[in-house]
């Protein structure tokens, strides 16, 4: 593959990756939310399996693989699956209305570009310049988890801030060692289905999953 | 089949190193494997995970016997025991020890009073020594990806360990801490893969950029523009497993709704190894960093947590919560001494590890002993426990005037170790304003308390009923005077740690 193209490709997935991010913070309607990350999985798979034809190893294609599996298939079901347990298919009343995010999410980008430059000044290559959007992805994530209040909305904004480190290794190391990268997974996994099992045993003991209602415990 | 620290690896290490690195983590290994086995808990399935804890202990103490004089043991390139991981062994072995004793009596209690069904308890059984395998493996982690999938993976055995009694409470706990931990613990591998990169850019070979003691001996080729995000993300994300500012929030909810032996090894444990992970780090970061940034962003985060506790535990009216704020606390005092950094500093920090974990474990024990004579956590509803339970109001008391640093337990050795180093470095405000908040909360939980053990009774018709033995607590407040009073069985082995992890 020419350099050209390589480059074109790589930027190209960046961009669906930032841009189905923001949309994440745009739409309020819980199943699009999964539909996106699903997304955002393929995304993260391609742009693996593109890394891959610059490395000629056959580990990131591994990692492709599983990434595709894992965040484009398993994970988005158990959300779906939660989806249909839990009866509220919208979020409710985001701390920060809809406009408000979109201008909080251009602004979170610009941070990330001025934050991650020693990132591109340690090694300046085509593919380390696109990593602030990895950065970018790992704030907008982090908005979104404090800024809404159902619990499916909040498992997205984790999801989307770990794509949003996973994007990032990708770009600046080509992805972490391959025995790393099996136990993040199973940990994000893993993680996942215990947020799966709590949602159930908040809609028990709450009657609701919006975590507003979450005030027993304080000082 | 030894090699000196700090030296490249070279070979493979030998049958005692693999024999000393496997056992801590394969017996609570087996111990959950068979308590998942069994399909109706006892309590013999509880004294399996005493048994693991005290493997853990016992490798911990041959451990130091091999390492004290700077040797490194290792198993693969994954796996590495230095005196600081043996340090970090016996603490771990010596808390699980009283935490899993206390244990049995739990799961019996439970198993009596049919709160919890088969299948809970199951699940219970069998997460409490999982959580002690994952937090052995972290120690012994030689790579910091490994580390960072082991303290990651205590978050998710443990949040249904917080989450055993389903009540309001302990779901809303268990959602803040699986949502704040994971977070915090994601912005931790975000920092670990920025060191990668910068390590990937350096003379270190390729397989091996993960590797700490690479790391170290390579660490003034690191980038300082790509370390200084990366330290600053480490400290943010193993920081909020160690309950400091800012993702603190769900350390107080989580350690009073978990029961007893849990919020023990969670306080006793969980927080320092996540601490261990930033005194790993810090070593890394002062050398190729500049080391005033690295204090400077330390002591920032250190002193506000030190004040929030403190502020918090004045009018704390929860006594279960007090204990939780406690542990930030002291946390902060441990952050403090790495601040400062130098091996004097080290070693006093890694003394005050050791005295609050066995301090908190049997606090934490005992409170929930209480809990289970009184039925409420609430600081106005006990009153007077000594007038009908003396022995467990003596653990219970006294265990206080230990953590509040008083002699002849070993937290007053540690403070005025911390004190002594902050002053030898010029940082004499530091310790004067972490002394008065020490000294705020000794008067805030002394007046607190006092009712509590000595005034007169109420609800004196729980007086006979059995809440478990007070045998283990007393055996780690004897251990915790022994440490305070005749430093001889560790002062030689945190020497060795702080010259590990200190920097003069």
């Amino acid at each position: 593959m020419s350099v050209a193209l390589f480059s074109q490709l790589l930027y190209l997935l960046c961009g669906g990756l930032l841009l189905s991010s923001v949309l994440m913070l745009w739409r309020r309607q819980l199943s699009a939310l999964v539909g996106l990350l699903a997304a955002q999985g393929v995304l993260l798979a391609g742009m693996a399996a593109l890394l891959g034809t610059q490395d000629g190893g056959l580990e990131l294609y591994v990692v492709a693989l599983g990434i595709l599996v894992l965040k484009g298939g398993v994970l988005p079901a158990v959300l779906r699956r939660v989806l249909a347990n839990s009866g509220a298919a919208r979020e409710t009343q985001p701390l920060v209305n809809v406009p408000a995010s979109l201008l909080a999410a251009a602004m979170l980008t610009l941070l990330a570009y001025a934050v991650s430059r020693p990132l591109v000044e340690l090694d300046p290559t085509p593919i380390t310049h696109a990593a602030p959007v990895g950065i970018a992805m790992v704030l907008l994530g982090f908005f979104m988890l404090v800024t809404r209040r159902r619990a499916l909305s909040q498992v997205a904004g984790f999801l989307l801030l770990d794509n949003g480190i996973a994007a990032t290794a990708f770009l600046v190391t080509s992805g972490v060692p391959l025995i790393v990268e099996l136990a993040v997974s199973m940990d994000l996994l893993l993680v996942v289905l215990v947020l799966q099992v709590l949602t159930v045993r908040l809609r028990t003991a709450f009657g609701d999953t919006d975590i507003g209602e979450l005030r027993e415990l304080k000082d | 089949m030894l090699e000196m620290v700090g030296a490249p690896a070279t070979g493979q290490g030998g049958f005692v190193d693999a024999l000393l690195i496997g056992a801590p983590v394969a017996a609570p290994a087996l111990a959950a494997v068979v308590a998942l086995a069994r399909r109706t808990p006892s309590r013999a399935t509880g004294w399996m995970s005493v048994a693991a804890a005290f493997v853990i202990l016992g490798s911990g103490v041959f451990a130091a016997v091999l390492t004290v004089d700077g040797y490194a043991l290792r198993a693969g390139s994954l796996l590495r025991v230095d005196a600081l991981s043996a340090v970090m062994l016996i603490v771990i072995g010596s808390v699980s020890v009283i935490a899993t004793w206390a244990n049995v009596d739990f799961v019996g209690n439970e198993l009596a009073s049919g709160k919890a069904s088969s299948a809970d308890l199951r699940r219970y059984t069998t997460l409490v020594p999982t959580f002690l395998a994952a937090m052995v493996l972290a120690v012994l982690a030689n790579n910091l990806g490994l580390l960072w999938a082991a303290v990651e993976a205590t978050t998710i055995v443990t949040a249904f360990l917080v989450g055993h009694r389903r009540s309001r409470g302990s779901v809303e706990a268990t959602w803040k801490y699986v949502i704040i931990c994971s977070v915090g613990i994601a912005l931790a591998y975000l920092g670990t893969i920025l060191v990668y990169y910068a390590a990937q850019q350096t003379t270190i070979p390729a397989g091996a950029a993960l590797e700490w003691d690479q790391l170290v001996a390579h660490s003034t080729e690191l980038d300082p523009g790509v370390m200084r995000i990366a330290f600053a993300l480490l400290l943010i994300g193993y920081g909020a497993k160690a309950g400091m500012i800012p993702l603190h929030s769900w350390l107080p909810d989580a350690h009073s709704q978990a029961p007893a032996p849990v919020s023990a090894l969670m306080s006793g444990v969980l927080l320092p190894v996540a601490v261990y992970a930033l005194i790993r780090y810090r070593v890394i970061a002062v050398h190729s960093l500049d080391p005033s940034f690295v204090r400077a962003l330390l002591l920032v985060v250190a002193l506000a947590s030190l004040v929030l506790a403190t502020s918090l535990i004045i009018a704390q009216g929860n006594y279960k919560r007090l204990l939780a704020y406690s542990s930030i606390e002291h946390m902060s005092l441990i952050v403090i001494g790495l601040a400062i950094g130098t091996p004097l500093a080290i070693a006093a920090s890694l003394l005050h590890i050791m005295g609050h974990g066995l301090g908190k474990a049997v606090l934490f024990c005992s409170a929930g002993q209480v809990l289970l004579l009184e039925g409420t956590s609430k600081i106005a509803g006990v009153r007077g426990i000594l007038a009908r339970r003396p022995v467990l109001a003596a653990v219970f008391g006294v265990g206080f005037l230990a953590l509040l640093g008083l002699p002849p337990f070993s937290l007053f050795v540690s403070e005025l170790g911390l004190a002594r180093a902050a002053s030898a470095d010029g940082l004499t405000w530091v310790i004067a304003l972490a002394l008065m908040m020490v000294v705020i909360v000794f008067v805030a939980i002394t007046t607190q308390l006092a009712p509590m053990i000595l005034g007169s009774g109420s609800g004196s018709s729980a007086a006979g009923r059995d809440t478990g033995s007070t045998t283990p607590l007393v055996v780690g407040l004897v251990a915790l005077a022994t440490l305070g009073i005749v430093a001889w069985p560790v002062d030689q082995l945190l020497h060795a740690a702080s010259l590990i992890a200190g920097t003069p």
